[in-house]
């Protein structure tokens, strides 16, 4: 150890706003990272929103054409498809958590001297950011289903993809503070996330639904989320009213037809609420 | 003239009365303790004993239920970012990130505490060619083996100069070679940087490295001295026998000499106070047949066994040396 005559020495600075900010970014960047080098999940979790687009959208065409008024059955679901293409790459996303607990480094973030605060937080951007990615992906199909390229329909999906993305990864990461094992992780996503996807109105117009089945859609966060995207994707299309009455009613309450910036508000709302809850949940845990 | 006189610093470690219950039980049961800034200070107990809990809490994981404690300075309940600023820590379980390199996590390490930019890629250098990976730096850590993450784990634990630095088990399930190279790491990092080490094992040979023991047993500190000191006070000398009737020479034991034996390991073991010269009259005596004898001094593993009732290697696997432990205590309650 003769090299050790000059020992670098290192300074910890107190705790300020610009060290939690970068502790944000610290976690952010790391769940890019693993997503970039984890390009099966990339592939991976392209599969299912596809096969709902491709396959059931063209298999179920010849059934449905009569009630479509004549529009393409995988337009019309494609806005649904937009949603959980980015649905699923942000609970995987939340899914790290759990990953990160029981190969023990999350250990490593919990005695930093940062706020657990800026752990969620980074985390929550982290998983938007990389499920939004997920989501261009799908958008950049939008040829494919006679969606035209048009900036402000693009610039639109992006912003309501982003939205939902962050919302969901809070939701994801707000389950996953409380849970040990993969295992169980993925067995309540899967019995969380394909209900929200079926009830969500992706693959249906949700006016004139049965009256249970009404109810559960209006409790359906992604309801919210599908709306706005539909209707975006809806005015960019060129067909007839008939057509756009029957496959774009528009969520209503009580008969009040929700504006889509109100439910775009609805989105950010449930966001914020449930990152408070992950918040707590991971402060309070020792 | 007489140079000013500074006063004596404050203690590393500083903690008093701490406590900590799980509901009704009691984990930690009022500990006391100080550490003086660059000591080697080792913490021992069976499993169960509270060891853990305790450092989850100087550590700032775990809330005392009561008492304080003060690390560098600060109060781990109420200055709890101050103390993590100045502590290092390697846990039992790795808590690396397998699909980084060696130096990504460092580099998180380095970042997440704040480290200036500029000083980064040189004091991840010199820590990782302490540890002998500086060669490895750009593998990812899941093609490391057991021994390379610990060092691993011990070069991110110091990247950011802690004043403390806390390590359980560090050495556990590693190879001799392993073994003493990391214990060459923490020699001279603690003489480099005057860095304070709070560390447990289960390794009584290491535990002589240390410059004094705290020996935790069922939630209390049982005995806190240097290894010298310990030694000394169990005092008298190990003797081993075996033979070919355990029960009746420890019947006889007690019959011909009042000594209270135990059987450990497979042998006949009491304490007596010059070994050498009992053993003459142990042969002549007993009325046993005696196949093999050996006198020891006293070692750190009779101290462990004088102060908990079970060998260190009891204590190790624990679960079925619960009753083992129980009825060696019994046994050693008279020589307390």
């Amino acid at each position: 150890m003769s090299a050790a005559a000059e020992v670098i020495r290192v300074r910890v600075p107190a705790r300020s706003w610009r060290s939690e900010a970068r502790a944000m970014k610290i976690v952010w960047r790391r769940e890019l990272i693993r997503f970039a080098s984890d390009r099966m999940r990339i592939v991976t979790s392209l599969v299912q929103p596809l096969l709902f687009l491709f396959v059931l959208g063209s298999g179920l065409q010849t059934l449905s054409s009569a009630g479509t008024h004549g529009v393409d059955l995988k337009t019309f679901i494609y806005p649904g498809i937009l949603c959980i293409s980015v649905l699923f790459t942000a609970m995987f996303s939340a899914a790290s958590i759990v990953w990160d607990r029981e190969f023990g480094f999350l250990r490593e973030m919990m005695v930093a001297p940062v706020r657990r605060s800026s752990i969620v937080i980074g985390k929550c951007l982290g998983g938007a950011t990389v499920a939004s990615f997920q989501g261009v992906i799908v958008l950049a199909m939008a040829g494919a289903v006679h969606v035209p390229y048009d900036p402000v329909l693009i610039l639109g999906v992006f912003v309501l993809q982003l939205l939902l993305a962050f919302t969901i990864t809070a939701f994801g990461v707000m389950v996953a503070v409380r849970i040990k094992q993969m295992q169980s992780f993925m067995g309540v996503m899967q019995m969380i996330v394909m209900p929200m996807f079926f009830l969500s109105g992706a693959l249906y117009p949700v006016s004139g639904l049965p009256g249970w089945l009404a109810v559960l859609n209006r409790l359906d966060p992604l309801t919210y989320a599908v709306d706005p995207m539909r209707r975006l994707v809806f005015s960019h299309l060129d067909i007839s009213a008939a057509a756009r009455r029957t496959l774009d009613p528009g969520v209503t309450w009580w008969g009040w037809h929700l504006p889509a910036v109100f439910e775009a508000g609805v989105i950010v709302a449930l966001g914020l609420v449930m990152l408070a809850i992950a918040i707590w949940e991971f402060s309070a845990s020792e | 003239m007489p140079p000013p006189s500074s006063p004596a610093p404050p203690p590393a470690i500083e903690v008093l009365d701490l406590t900590k219950s799980f509901g009704d039980v009691d984990a930690v049961r009022g500990v006391s303790l100080a550490v003086a800034p660059g000591e080697v200070f080792g913490f021992l107990g069976p499993n169960g004993a509270g060891k853990s809990t305790t450092i989850n809490m100087l550590c700032t994981l775990v809330k005392p239920t009561t008492g304080s404690a003060r690390v560098a300075g600060h109060d781990v309940a109420r200055e709890r970012d101050d103390v993590r600023r100045h502590i290092g820590l390697v846990f039992q379980d790795p808590t690396l990130d397998g699909y980084l390199t060696a130096e990504q996590n460092l580099r998180l390490h380095a970042e997440l505490y704040g480290i200036d930019p500029a000083v980064i890629p040189a004091r991840m250098r010199q820590m990782l060619e302490m540890v002998d990976l500086w060669d490895r730096r750009a593998s990812p850590v899941m093609t490391f083996s057991g021994g390379m993450r610990r060092r691993l784990e011990i070069a991110r634990g110091l990247m950011h100069s802690p004043r403390v630095l806390f390590l359980d088990v560090p050495t556990i399930g590693l190879d001799p070679q392993t073994r003493s190279s990391i214990w060459r790491y923490i020699r001279a990092l603690q003489q480099s940087e005057e860095t304070t080490i709070f560390m447990t094992t289960h390794y009584m040979d290491e535990a002589e490295f240390c410059d004094r023991i705290a020996i935790m047993d069922c939630g209390e500190i049982v005995v806190l001295d240097t290894p010298e000191a310990l030694k000394a006070s169990v005092g008298a000398d190990r003797v081993t026998i075996s033979t070919a009737d355990d029960e009746a020479a420890l019947a006889a034991l007690t019959a011909q000499f009042a000594i209270e034996a135990s059987v450990s390991e497979g042998a006949v073991t009491f304490f007596v106070e010059s070994g050498e010269s009992f053993v003459p009259r142990l042969f002549a005596e007993l009325g046993v047949p005696i196949t093999a004898v050996s006198v020891s001094r006293p070692t750190l593993d009779d101290v462990f066994m004088t102060y908990t009732g079970s060998t260190i290697r009891d204590a190790e696997s624990s679960g079925g040396s619960e009753r083992n432990r129980m009825t060696m205590r019994v046994m050693s309650g008279a020589r307390r």
